[in-house]
């Protein structure tokens, strides 16, 4: 049937090769990569909508990636640098696989620097290092409506967004304080972009929420099972929502990070054995390592002049 | 205070294809009154009090409601946005089913508290001191606050309701048989304590039942549906002592004696 066809195409036939590839540049054909750009468009146009697009089958299950991997292949040009993190790391199955994924079907540079990456995909992370302009961050986004679970139906929180109607939000965050006496969401914290739309900023710890407030980046969302696209344009307003009298906060570490020795970064707490033996370290791993290369030492660094050696 | 109605019906029908749901009903309703709307089931009263609180659109007729600015608005050209705070804000909804009337999953402080959210309240104390301020009007413990109504009983779950309602001070509120299902005495202490919120706040009320002594407690006025209209109108008292269709004299009949 396919052979059959292949003789009465309309266009020139091309052998595969340097054509095709051009055709196929970063996976997706040209026509996906329009049609996710005019989303993506759109949504730079209205801060923090959630802008519907049709979503591609990718090579990867759903809840890795694929919203991520869209928007990626859809603003990845032939000079870009690209880094992909996974809960802040550079190493992890996720991040190497994505990273891999465009190495291969875009040929483009990859790099593990911040600073060197012009196009950066995450998946709950924003990079302690700040970001700067021309710059692009792309989350993975598994539900990007905030008012899901207080609202099921998707009718109703599209009204709701339609007439700003976030009286809701609070209700979480009300159940919140009468539950824990604080505000205990830590993640995907619901934050006001722009003074309009109320926004999910995915599953991000809320340490990372002050990050996007007037970031130099373009900060670009997609969820590819849920099918929509937003963003915040680079320096926009991004509040996390809070109550007058309990107001946002972000978690803060009671120590520095074992390796590198660096307060006030986001850290993650890495078991050593079963005897309670455990260490918190930058969940960052570019930040860590570039620390440790210009000579910041942690108390249980491994090298010899770190103070944990000589304990 | 103004002699123009709160909320006045003129000609309100509506049909579901062929089928009637109500037709032709007129009348007026003042501040501080109670309406009761009574039938049988399928009388067209619950149809009837969709569309007086524009949750069904009418096939004829209109509504027009005195907002609290004074403005008399035709209900059915306000826009979404207006008719959502309206909702919220001047006018209660009592459901048959609380379920449908509360966040199951939310605190009974968190379900008492949603309005004065989406007004825009954004002070954990003052919500919270009001909340519990509400709760114990309608006689829930203090204590209770923080639990979900899926623990509540049947009366508990009508009470938060009303609390619900109440707490942005509405003018008017629309009760949907808020009694039935629940056992006698805490009908009678839930009748009761209606009785007090609607004397205190002076409140207006549309209550739709099919239960007579509800309607004779409760409301000033009664209004009786049959086949989706309106068969008699008048004093509560009167219609009940004297009635004069022979409809509505079989059904103060067919109440039983105790």
């Amino acid at each position: 049937m396919r052979a059959a066809m292949r003789d009465d195409l309309p266009f020139p036939r091309t052998e595969v090769g340097k054509e095709t590839e051009a055709y196929n540049f970063a996976y997706l054909d040209e026509q996906t990569k329009r049609m996710i750009r005019r989303a993506i468009l759109k949504a730079i146009a209205i801060p923090g909508y959630q802008v519907p697009f049709a979503s591609r089958e990718m090579p990867m299950p759903y809840g890795w990636g694929t919203g991520g991997v869209q928007v990626t292949a859809a603003v990845l040009g032939p000079d870009d640098v690209l880094k992909v993190i996974d809960q802040g790391s550079d190493d992890t199955t996720n991040a190497v696989s994505i990273r891999r994924f465009f190495a291969k079907t875009a040929g483009v540079a990859t790099t593990t620097k911040t600073r060197e990456a012009t196009l950066i995909q995450t998946r709950h992370r924003i990079p302690e290092e700040p970001l700067r302009d021309g710059q692009i961050l792309v989350y993975q986004v598994p539900i990007p409506e905030p008012l899901r679970f207080l609202e099921p139906r998707e009718t109703e929180t599209r009204k709701l967004h339609a007439l700003a109607d976030y009286g809701l939000m609070h209700v979480k965050l009300y159940e919140d304080i009468a539950r824990h006496g604080h505000i205990a969401t830590t993640y995907a914290y619901p934050v006001e972009v722009a003074g309009r739309y109320v926004m999910d900023p995915s599953p991000t710890p809320k340490f990372d929420n002050p990050k996007m407030d007037m970031c130099a980046a373009l900060q670009l969302f997609g969820a590819g099972r849920e099918k929509r696209i937003y963003a915040v344009p680079p320096h926009t307003r991004v509040r996390s929502l809070d109550f007058e009298d309990h107001p946002f906060r972000i978690q803060t570490f009671k120590q520095p990070c074992a390796l590198c020795g660096a307060e006030g970064g986001y850290l993650d707490e890495v078991v050593l054995d079963d005897r309670g033996g455990r260490m918190f370290v930058c969940s960052d791993t570019d930040f860590c390592e570039e620390r440790r290369a210009a000579g910041h030492r942690g108390a249980m660094a491994a090298d010899g002049d770190a103070a944990g050696e000589t304990r | 205070m103004t002699d123009l109605p709160l909320l006045s019906a003129r000609g309100l029908t509506k049909f579901y294809g062929e089928r009637l749901g109500c037709r032709d009903v007129t009348f007026d309703l003042h501040e501080g009154e109670v309406l009761a709307v009574v039938g049988e089931s399928g009388s067209g009263k619950s149809t009837l009090l969709g569309l007086l609180a524009t949750e069904l659109a009418p096939s004829a007729g209109a509504v027009h409601y005195r907002m609290r600015d004074g403005a008399v608005r035709d209900l059915s050209e306000l826009t979404e946005a207006e008719r959502r705070l309206l909702l919220r804000t001047d006018w209660g909804f009592v459901r048959q089913d609380a379920r449908e009337g509360l966040r199951m999953g939310v605190s009974a402080g968190g379900n008492v508290g949603e309005r004065l959210m989406a007004v825009g309240a954004r002070h954990y104390g003052n919500i919270r001191a009001a909340a519990s301020d509400w709760l114990a009007r309608v006689e829930i413990e203090a204590g209770r606050i923080d639990d979900t109504p899926k623990s509540f009983s049947g009366g508990m779950r009508q009470r938060l309701q009303i609390a619900r309602n109440l707490v942005t001070h509405p003018r008017l509120v629309f009760m949907d048989e808020p009694t039935s299902g629940l056992d006698v005495s805490v009908q009678a202490r839930l009748l009761d304590l209606i009785r007090g919120l609607v004397a205190e706040l002076g409140l207006a009320v549309i209550i739709v039942t099919h239960d007579l002594a509800v309607a004779r407690l409760l409301s000033h006025r009664i209004m009786v549906m049959r086949r989706g209209r309106v068969i008699e109108t008048g004093l509560t008292d009167q219609v009940l002592d004297d009635p004069r269709e022979a409809y509505t004299q079989l059904l103060v009949s067919s109440v039983l004696a105790a």
